[in-house]
């Protein structure tokens, strides 16, 4: 077992797939000779080539029309989105094309498509630049949306996500890139759609992802001094949701907070704290707590920015109140 | 030792009773026993005597509050005794549970305030003014207004082991009962939470009543000597029918619309009207016994029981098969009056071939009349009222009456009857009818 980056256990799923699968490329904005703006995808384009890891114009429509040509025409493309933020430019091929083609015309086409989309914020870079709206992907039936919190499983989620035959939103955290992880050796996959518990407790459960998990973690070392021991379920896919874990969880603690960095209103807290209460209302000892992001454009300035994204203190806070 | 008098259950579903007034003051010396303060429940004005003897330390409701049973009232102790405003040794479990909760409220040390707007309880040693017992009244009250406030896991707990969550104290935000304290009253044991412990029964000094003895007036003899002639010589029947009000409702509006105050049509003048109507194709109940033979009668005079002073009369309507609605509703109306005022004239209650008795203006959902001699029948009405109704397998609220025809077995028949009273219907739920 290795420990290595986000980075490169991102990297490394790309690479593996590229080498077993002839079909799969890559394209995006400086992806290619630029090796990534996040160094993802450094060194592929001398590996691979430019037939296999395409540079694009500044055009997020572009990239992902073009790649679901290829998906429906038997490629596997790897399409990378610079921000999440941009995906908002490519909204009608993301949510109105690549999920209901398959469905709209008779089964004819699929549409094996990955689009890997850097979100979240914490890296001053602008209200436009820094959302973490995978909420708004989770909406629309027939796109899968992913988004790790660790490098083992962000490397065996993108492994599977290029195998599969659905488009799929793989969202990585711009500020992620550098968490270490113990990775397992060899080639191994992680099913898309299955929620894991990443740390065991009695008291009270939280459920999460991405981001939120790192803030959880760090949320349950504080707690645990205090004799408070959480249970982190990482929800890993935010569609399918996977409930199985999170009740099996919150039947045994009662009590839960739901941690995101976007935005509370009609948030992943809202759905994960709704199907509780649906699922498990019997079990309910005191209403779910979200935290998350300050209802309000995320600010540039360092410390504004800070307080606006959801905090490690936040979520002791907040699980102490739900512990009252 | 202090003690707290509590407004006492008097009655299997009393939930709460009015202090009419208060027999003794803060001051006074008590006995146990003594009386301390009247109590008007819905049914009686009962005395509340004193539990303990003593000195009345402090009224704790005005005069003319409502107070709901086992809420402290009054607290008893001895003369120099210093009383806490919080009442101490309270009778009822609801009183007991609120007074923790008043205590767990003053032993609150942590700076953090609670979020709940909570009622602050009076400090101690102040005295609460007689005239503001609001602070008292909702410290004191009992401890939920509508459901008892729990998690939905201390409620399926409580629920699967048959714990009273009414008689918990929650420790959760707000007073919310929450597992733990679930667990710890089963912790604790099934005689704390199963059941309630039993209130003792206040002992009542009967008022004592002297029987009283009441000359018959003119008009009860009447009545005792014609009712009892009818109901031992005339064999009854009785058929009830339920009519569809809906239409006659919504008729009588319609024209009452129209109308000035003073004329506007009761549902009694319809159905004096329908009566008419019916009667005149059922000859055989507008008819008098008469030993050998039955006499039908030529006219349809409709009489309608009116309730007067230590009575009541019956005033006749004449040929009402043959009046327009007004003018039926105008006699009656000027009839009814005369009678209430002791002024009939004897052509207004003479003559009747059939009566009605309608008690729909006292809630009443069906009721037996007694036949009025010499006539065969009489129709006793109840009120209309709206009640879920079934109409072609779906529910709905509808306008129904009920109505029970009592006849002479000797002229008439069950089945007779049972038409009688569907015939009625066509005109009662197509009041249109009685227009043409």
């Amino acid at each position: 077992m290795a420990k290595i980056t986000m980075r490169e256990a991102i990297s490394q799923a790309l690479m593996e797939e590229m080498d077993r699968d002839p079909s799969v490329f890559i394209i995006g904005e400086e992806v290619g000779v630029w090796g990534g703006t996040y160094a993802v995808t450094k060194g592929f384009y001398d590996k691979y080539g430019p037939e296999r890891v395409k540079d694009t114009p500044i055009a997020e429509n572009a990239i992902i029309g073009a790649a679901i040509g290829a998906a429906m025409t038997g490629q596997h493309p790897v399409a990378e989105l610079m921000t999440i933020n941009f995906a908002f430019s490519a909204m009608d091929y993301i949510v109105n094309q690549a999920p209901k083609l398959h469905y709209m015309f008779g089964g004819q086409f699929q549409v094996p498509l990955v689009i890997r989309a850097v979100g979240g914020g914490g890296r001053q870079l602008g209200a436009t630049h820094s959302q973490t709206p995978d909420a708004i992907f989770a909406h629309f039936p027939g796109l899968k949306v992913v988004s790790p919190g660790t490098p083992a499983d962000a490397k065996g989620l993108l492994k599977t996500a290029i195998r599969l035959k659905d488009p799929i939103l793989f969202i990585e955290h711009a500020t992620m890139y550098q968490v270490r992880g113990d990775v397992p050796d060899g080639e191994y996959l992680i099913p898309i759609g299955e929620s894991k518990v990443q740390r065991e407790g009695k008291d009270a459960t939280i459920v999460t992802y991405c981001k939120g998990l790192e803030l959880s973690m760090k949320a349950a070392e504080e707690l645990s001094k205090e004799g408070i021991e959480v249970e982190i379920v990482d929800l890993r896919t935010l569609r399918p949701l996977d409930m199985g874990p999170v009740l099996e969880s919150f039947k045994k603690t009662n009590r839960a907070v739901v941690v995101e960095e976007g935005w509370k209103s009609y948030g992943v807290g809202a759905e994960v704290a709704s199907r509780i209460y649906e699922q498990a209302f019997d079990y309910v000892d005191a209403p779910i707590i979200r935290v998350a992001q300050k209802e309000v454009p995320l600010p540039y300035n360092r410390t504004l920015e800070q307080a606006a994204l959801p905090q490690p203190p936040d979520i002791v806070a907040a699980v102490k109140e739900v512990l009252k | 030792m202090a003690e707290t008098i509590s407004m006492p259950k008097l009655g299997f579903d009393m939930a709460e009773g009015t202090l009419v007034r208060w027999v003794k003051n803060e001051g006074e010396n008590v006995n146990k026993g003594d009386v301390l303060a009247e109590i008007e429940t819905d049914k009686a004005t009962v005395e509340v005597e004193s539990s303990a003897s003593g000195v009345v330390k402090k009224l704790l409701v005005e005069a003319g509050s409502v107070v709901p049973i086992g809420d402290p009232i009054a607290i008893v102790g001895s003369p120099d005794e210093k009383i806490d405003e919080a009442p101490t040794k309270p009778v009822e479990p609801k009183a007991e549970k609120k007074t923790e909760e008043t205590k767990g409220e003053e032993l609150k040390t942590e700076p953090e305030k609670p979020r709940e707007e909570k009622p602050v309880p009076p400090p101690s040693g102040q005295p609460t003014p007689a005239h503001a017992p609001a602070p008292f009244g909702q410290a004191t009250a009992p401890v939920q207004e509508g459901p008892v406030k729990a998690s939905p896991l201390a409620k399926k707990i409580a629920r699967d082991n048959k714990v009273d969550l009414a008689r918990l104290q929650g420790t959760g935000p707000g007073g919310r009962v929450v597992r733990k304290d679930v667990e710890a009253a089963l912790s604790a044991g099934p005689s704390k939470v199963e059941g309630r412990p039993s209130v003792p029964i206040p002992s009542v000094v009967p008022v004592s009543h002297e029987d009283e003895t009441i000359q018959l007036t003119k008009l009860r003899q009447v009545i005792a000597r014609r009712m009892t002639e009818s109901k031992t010589s005339v064999p009854h029947f009785y058929v009830t029918h339920e009519y569809k009000m809906d239409a006659l409702m919504a008729m009588r509006k319609q024209i009452n619309d129209y109308l000035p105050e003073n004329e506007k049509l009761s549902v009694n003048d319809f159905i004096i009207k329908a009566v008419a109507l019916t009667l005149r194709e059922f000859p055989n109940l507008n008819a008098s016994f008469a030993g050998d033979k039955v006499v039908r009668h030529g006219a349809v005079n409709v009489g309608v029981a009116v309730a007067v002073e230590g009575g009541l009369l019956t005033v006749v309507n004449r040929n009402t098969d043959q009046q327009p609605l007004r003018a039926i509703s105008a006699d009656v109306k000027r009839m009814i009056a005369g009678a209430r005022e002791g002024k009939v004239r004897p052509n207004d209650i003479e003559g009747s071939t059939f009566s009605i008795s309608n008690m729909g203006m006292y809630d009443v959902e069906n009721f037996f009349a007694i036949i009025n001699p010499p006539e065969a029948a009489i129709l006793a009405v109840g009120s209309a009222r709206e009640v879920p109704v079934v109409e072609n397998g779906e529910l709905k609220v509808g306008w129904r009456m009920k109505a029970t025809i009592s006849v002479d077995h000797r002229v008439s028949d069950g089945v007779e009857g049972a038409r009688f009273m569907q015939k009625l219907a066509e005109f009662l739920e197509n009041p249109v009818r009685m227009l043409v």
